[in-house]
């Protein structure tokens, strides 16, 4: 018990002192944040976010100011959880009310195919990238999060870029179906990338269609989306902290996504 | 032939802009009669139905048999001018400010004398066409012109005050990725407007329409989410002192109704654009529009709404866009009133299924976007106020005044 409270005081210290650095992986949630954009006949298209004031300290508000939010639980930087897919909606732990607390913190280990990725958007994460990744940095703990590094959050602020949508749909990054398997059997905690879904933009042409979601929420996995300053993370040796809101019934959630990293 | 219309300069900064003020307000409840019919564009005046005298000015019985059997009728617009006069003083605060000002007396074809305004090319004896415009006080005003239409008769700066003619005035349009947002900046560009601007959101949609409006040589594109209450307000304070004429064309047509598709995502999405939209619009580009009304010859004039003929009645097909095309009407009612302060007028145009993607299920008749754009601007130009634009539009309005049960019952798409 000593040791353990004086392991926090040690950490409390450590933060204090700058020796962990804490880096805000979160976007800024607003009217600006871009919102996916599903095909007719797919589902729904989610309203945009929007912040009214209810007072901006004026007569009416007094000395307050304070806004009603609308959002989809997926805006913005957000959390998925399982029940977000119909392969996961049977765990009675796997929604923002229940899924137990202790798994809202864990280990990171950060893949960086941003070159890959300037190349070409349509970028497929592969199974033998991971297993190169692995090669390089050691195996994937079971427990960590997959953190997919693809510079796509420096588009974040032009939607239409963000998106890159033509007339086949969207154009973005993302892991194919063996990828995610692979990702199953190292026991991850989930798999984290910098766009507007976790899924590849083109992953409706994937067996089964959007793999990431099917394999990884029916795993009673997690997934986050639209992180951002992945690059300030090293490749191992990070923890991210991910609690949603406790919505009822959450399928997932907008959150701070923070991580805390050894100062270099 | 008409004084060539003075054109705008920018502002003085130094000088102090003519506050609005609106003519003579009270009218008789018979008199709202005539508004009435200025307001869709009619010639109408009371007739006896029992000794076929029309009536003029409106009143209660006729004046020359005392039944109480009047009914407003279309009559002939036709009259011949017989005296013509020049008032150069008042003591009422509009006209003042405006004078010198012409009035004449006008024989009508159909009976009465008729106390008019007159435009400047008129001379005493020649033949006259009237017109029943709405003044700045919302009240129905005769005005009369030479027979034969002349070149630039809508210069004519005591007769715009009775009209809101886009010439020389800058207009906003709201949304410029419908193919109606591309025909209206064509249809402003060739009515003369001075600048138009023009809003668009959705910025991951490409759309032709705004490539097209781009390429024209008056238009500016900013962006606008009238979703936003934020995007609103920036472009408020970045144009808001400059539009002159406000074209509300914001649109989000989802078909279905309550049983068979509740949706309630798709009727707030419905609910935001057509009437909080509206609203946002309101709150921050209506204050200043109403401080310019009379803000020289091209202040602030008329704020037009794009809205479908359902919302004076439910459509079951289109359910839930009728509710909130009602709400938007309500709302621009209220909109009307505030607005009218500043001699800004509220138009309201009604617009059946048109041929666009969202329309696919409807059969025809359908409106062609140009078409609508043409009468919009016509309407404008000749001031009008409540605007029915085509078959659809004009049947609902019949079938409503003849039986308001026999429509709700039978009407679909």
């Amino acid at each position: 018990m000593t040791n353990t409270s004086e392991l926090l005081n040690q950490f409390h210290k450590a933060i204090k002192s700058n020796e962990i650095e804490i880096i805000d992986l979160s976007h800024t949630l607003g009217p600006n944040t871009p919102m996916i954009k599903v095909p007719e006949g797919h589902g729904k298209n989610p309203p945009p976010v929007s912040l009214e004031y209810i007072s901006n300290y004026t007569d009416d508000g007094g000395h307050s100011r304070w806004s009603t939010l609308t959002t989809a639980e997926h805006a913005g930087t957000h959390f998925d959880t399982p029940s977000h897919w119909t392969s996961g909606q049977d765990f009675v732990d796997g929604n923002t009310e229940t899924i137990a607390v202790n798994r809202f913190l864990a280990p990171a280990c950060v893949l960086d195919y941003s070159d890959g990725v300037k190349k070409n958007p349509d970028f497929i994460l592969t199974k033998n990238d991971i297993l190169k990744w692995e090669d390089q940095h050691g195996s994937i703990e079971s427990g960590s999060w997959v953190l997919f590094q693809s510079g796509w959050s420096d588009r974040f602020n032009d939607p239409d870029k963000f998106l890159n949508m033509d007339e086949d749909g969207c154009h973005s990054p993302g892991p194919d179906p063996d990828a995610v398997k692979l990702m199953i059997e190292r026991d991850v905690c989930g798999f984290g990338t910098e766009t507007i879904g976790t899924d590849y933009g083109a992953a409706s042409k994937f067996e089964p269609p959007f793999p990431l979601h099917y394999f990884m929420h029916g795993a009673n996995k997690f997934g986050l989306a639209s992180l951002t300053n992945l690059d300030k993370l090293p490749p191992k040796g990070s923890i991210i902290i991910t609690p949603p809101l406790k919505i009822a019934m959450g399928s997932g959630s907008p959150l701070r996504v923070l991580a805390l990293i050894p100062k270099l | 032939m008409t004084t060539l219309l003075p054109t705008p300069k920018r502002k003085d900064p130094v000088k102090r802009t003519r506050k609005p003020s609106n003519p003579p307000r009270q009218r008789s409840r018979e008199a709202q009669g005539l508004a009435a019919m200025a307001a869709s564009g009619r010639f109408a005046l009371q007739v006896c139905q029992e000794c076929s005298k029309v009536q003029y000015p409106p009143q209660q019985f006729c004046g020359s048999c005392l039944s109480d059997r009047l009914k407003w009728q279309d009559v002939g617009n036709g009259g011949k001018l017989l005296a013509e006069t020049t008032l150069q003083h008042s003591n009422d605060i509009f006209f003042r400010d405006r004078l010198p000002w012409r009035l004449g007396i006008i024989v009508a074809d159909a009976g009465p004398s008729i106390v008019v305004h007159l435009a400047e090319d008129c001379v005493q004896g020649d033949r006259v066409r009237m017109s029943l415009a709405i003044d700045r006080s919302g009240n129905a005003a005769i005005t009369a012109r030479p027979e034969k239409p002349i070149a630039r008769e809508e210069d004519d700066l005591q007769l715009r005050e009775m009209a809101f003619d886009p010439k020389d005035r800058r207009v906003l349009i709201v949304d410029g990725k419908t193919e109606i947002g591309l025909e209206l900046a064509k249809a402003f560009t060739k009515a003369g407007a001075r600048d138009i601007f023009v809003g668009h959101s959705q910025p991951w949609r490409a759309s032709i329409h705004l490539d097209a409006i781009k390429a024209m040589d008056k238009t500016t594109t900013y962006p606008l989410d009238v979703t936003d209450t934020d995007s609103v307000e920036e472009l408020a304070a970045m144009i808001g002192d400059k539009v002159e004429i406000m074209v509300n064309n914001s649109y989000h047509l989802r078909m279905g109704g309550v049983l068979d598709r509740f949706d309630i995502n798709t009727s707030h999405d419905e609910m935001e654009i057509h009437y909080h939209g509206l609203m946002r619009l309101a709150a921050y580009f209506g204050p200043v529009m109403r401080s310019r009304g009379a803000d020289g010859h091209h202040g602030a004039s008329a704020w037009l709404n794009i809205l479908s003929a359902y919302a004076w009645i439910n459509n079951p097909l289109l359910g839930t866009y009728s509710a909130s095309q009602a709400a938007a009407l309500s709302l621009s009612q209220c909109l009307r009133t505030e607005l009218a302060d500043g001699g800004v007028r509220v138009v309201n145009t009604f617009i059946g299924p048109i041929e666009d993607e969202w329309y696919q299920l409807a059969p025809p008749p359908k409106l062609v976007p140009a078409t609508v754009a043409k009468r919009i601007v016509e309407s404008l130009q000749r001031g009008l106020e409540d605007i029915p634009i085509g078959a659809v539009a004009e049947e609902i309005i019949q079938r409503l005044a003849e039986n308001p049960k026999e429509i709700e019952r039978t009407i679909k798409l």
